[in-house]
């Protein structure tokens, strides 16, 4: 198992290869891929049982990218897990490659099913969620969502759901940037506070700081031993680890010039 | 497997996709059924009764209920979701687009209440666009039976099909025109008559008014081969190729125009052998509220009216 410095640098790293492959596509989504980094690091590098050599042993715990726009974060997250040899990683976006802008499960290893359609991952998630508690089975249902995409009203059809129908092994991150597309969530459609509505709706509710791995590892396992479905609540910030980006709406959705990337990479060192 | 009504009774449809559903629970562990709160209506309890452990109700949340179908499909499970057809094609459409088809995952979904067939509920319950909008969707199949019989025995053979499927089911209570031994084939028609003056194409229980019309127009010396189109999406080329070039086609739906059979097979000789069809349906307008029969006489569906519209127009040609 590795440590936690070992963690940090695979987190760094990990937000170097996604601006370059953002940089080498010429367009894709660093904000919100940055600000997720050391959620995914902690769950793919220390969390989650998965074998990127058998991408579909029934065993695992399910990971579902729910905010499919960070789709380059997944391919660097699953490339350096081993699911595919690291030349696909250049061809992200590009004619014919099994790395679409949106994480698509028929074309590519290590993803459970297609998103790219805010809203409908934590739905999924109930579905395999039920089906594993049918079949008495004890991996763990991890989804990643947006703060902003939590406007979605499909999102508190599936809060409902998990709740009523007792979905602990389902974990939820909220990756809270306060930031969507057209500016912050408060100015986009305020939603007050993330934590009371999921307790309204009878989840097990716990926040940390999306940044600190080992908050973030000591969290879950604390949701893991919820009677009730849990959300974690992130703290995080958009475009996080390079000065210029974070916190800026406008590095929502595009890709650094090259200058942009070189300053970008300096202060990934 | 025998289909269980006999020719002549009238039957809802929906009673045959509730067998069908038992019967599938009986062998296949791996069937699940998901209803929005409307279990009663589809027939969708009395799976329900029998398997209350695979039912799972969803609540008045389409949107979600046809995701949760998606990660029980991820897990080996075959969901089959019920709900008016109206409230499933249209709200959960992108659902349907970007999960289900987009993942080419194993997700049944019935559509009930579908055509004029709800009747006095209103326009806002008459599904009449949803074979429009699954037709267009990569990897989706769309079945729409004439009978209890035919729905029993599709929806026995969309737990075989491993990939999305949507059938329309609807409300009232249809003469069975289908035999107990018929086997329902993917992609495949069956002539219900045969005559050299006309063919008539239809689908869902509107074929049992057609069958009427037929005996009136035959009692006018016009002979019309009947076909019952169930499989629309794939749909028969083969007997499309079939009917000769020379010879009258009535297409008839309890559906818009735009994109309804109609469409289909106009597009489909448009690019082969184009000929002369004409298009008996909804037309571009909404439903409204009234008694089926009502519906079918306001509408041009009752078999005297489609008979008389038949008549007149080979009469004219
Ligand atoms: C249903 C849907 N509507 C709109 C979009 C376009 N869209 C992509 S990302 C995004 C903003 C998401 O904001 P947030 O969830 O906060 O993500 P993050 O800040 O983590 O990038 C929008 C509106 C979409 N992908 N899906
Ligand atoms: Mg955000």
């Amino acid at each position: 198992m590795k440590n936690f410095i070992e963690l940090e640098n695979i987190a760094k790293q990990i937000r170097r290869k996604t601006l370059e492959i953002i940089f080498n596509a010429g367009s894709g989504h660093p904000g919100g891929s940055l600000s997720s980094v050391d959620i995914g690091t902690s769950l793919f590098f220390y969390l989650m049982n998965h074998d990127p050599n058998n991408p579909n042993w029934k065993d695992r715990d399910r990971f579902i990218l729910s905010k499919g726009h960070a789709a380059p974060l997944l391919y660097v997250i699953l490339q350096m897990s081993g699911y595919f040899p690291e030349n696909w990683l250049s061809t992200f976006r590009k004619i014919n490659s099994p790395l679409q802008g949106h994480p698509n499960s028929l074309k590519c290893p290590g993803i459970e099913v297609s998103t790219g359609s805010l809203g409908q991952g934590l739905s999924i998630a109930c579905g395999m969620a039920l089906s594993l508690k049918k079949d008495n089975m004890k991996s763990i249902v991890y989804t990643l969502h947006g703060d902003g995409e939590l406007n979605e009203g499909q999102i508190w059809e599936a809060v409902m759901f998990a709740a009523h129908y007792k979905l602990n092994n389902l974990i939820a991150f909220i990756d809270k940037n306060d930031l969507q597309i057209d500016g912050s969530t408060d100015e986009v459609m305020s939603m007050k506070s993330i934590e009371e509505k999921f307790s309204a709706f009878n989840w097990n509710v716990l926040t940390c700081d999306g940044h600190s791995i080992t908050d973030i590892v000591n969290k879950t396992i604390e949701a893991k031993k919820s009677i009730k479905p849990s959300v974690i609540i992130a703290k995080t910030i958009k475009g996080k680890g390079v000065s210029f980006m974070e916190n800026v709406a406008g590095w929502h959705g595009k890709s650094p010039s090259k200058i942009e990337l070189q300053l970008a990479l300096e202060e990934l060192e | 497997m025998i289909n269980p009504f006999n020719i002549g009774d009238v039957v809802p449809i929906r009673d045959g996709f509730g067998k069908a559903l038992i019967e599938l629970g009986h062998k296949n562990e791996k069937i699940f059924v998901l209803d929005a709160d409307l279990s009663k209506s589809t027939r969708s309890n009395w799976f329900a009764e029998k398997f209350p452990n695979r039912f799972i109700e969803c609540g008045i949340a389409e949107q979600n209920m046809i995701d949760v179908a998606a990660g029980l499909s991820l897990m080996g499970k075959i969901p089959f979701t019920t709900t008016y057809g109206v409230f499933v094609a249209g709200r959960a459409f992108d659902q349907i687009r970007n999960t289900i088809c987009f993942s080419n995952l194993n997700v049944k979904i019935i559509g009930s209440h579908g055509g004029l067939s709800v009747g006095a509920d209103g326009g806002s319950h008459q599904a009449i666009e949803d074979i429009a909008l699954m037709n267009l969707l990569p990897n989706m199949k769309v079945f729409s039976p004439v009978d209890a019989n035919e729905a029993f025995q599709i929806i026995i053979k969309a737990s075989d099909i491993v990939g999305p499927v949507f059938v329309r089911l609807a409300r009232e209570a249809t003469e069975i025109l289908i035999r107990k031994d018929f086997e329902f084939q993917v992609g495949r028609w069956e002539k219900l008559s045969e005559g050299n003056d006309a063919y008539l194409l239809f689908h869902g229980t509107i074929g049992a008014e057609v069958m009427k019309a037929t005996k009136i127009l035959l009692e006018k010396k016009i002979e019309v081969t009947v076909i019952n189109c169930s499989s629309i999406k794939p749909f028969d080329k083969k007997m499309l190729n079939e009917i000769p070039s020379s010879k009258p086609i009535f297409i008839i739906e309890e559906h818009l125009e735009a994109g309804g059979l109609g469409s289909i097979i106009s597009t489909y000789y448009s690019q082969n052998s184009p000929r002369k069809l004409e298009l008996i349906n909804i037309g571009d307008r909404f439903g409204e509220s009234g008694s089926p029969t009502e519906l079918y006489q306001k509408f041009g569906f009752t078999s005297e009216i489609l008979a008389e519209r038949i008549r007149a127009s080979l009469t004219d040609n």
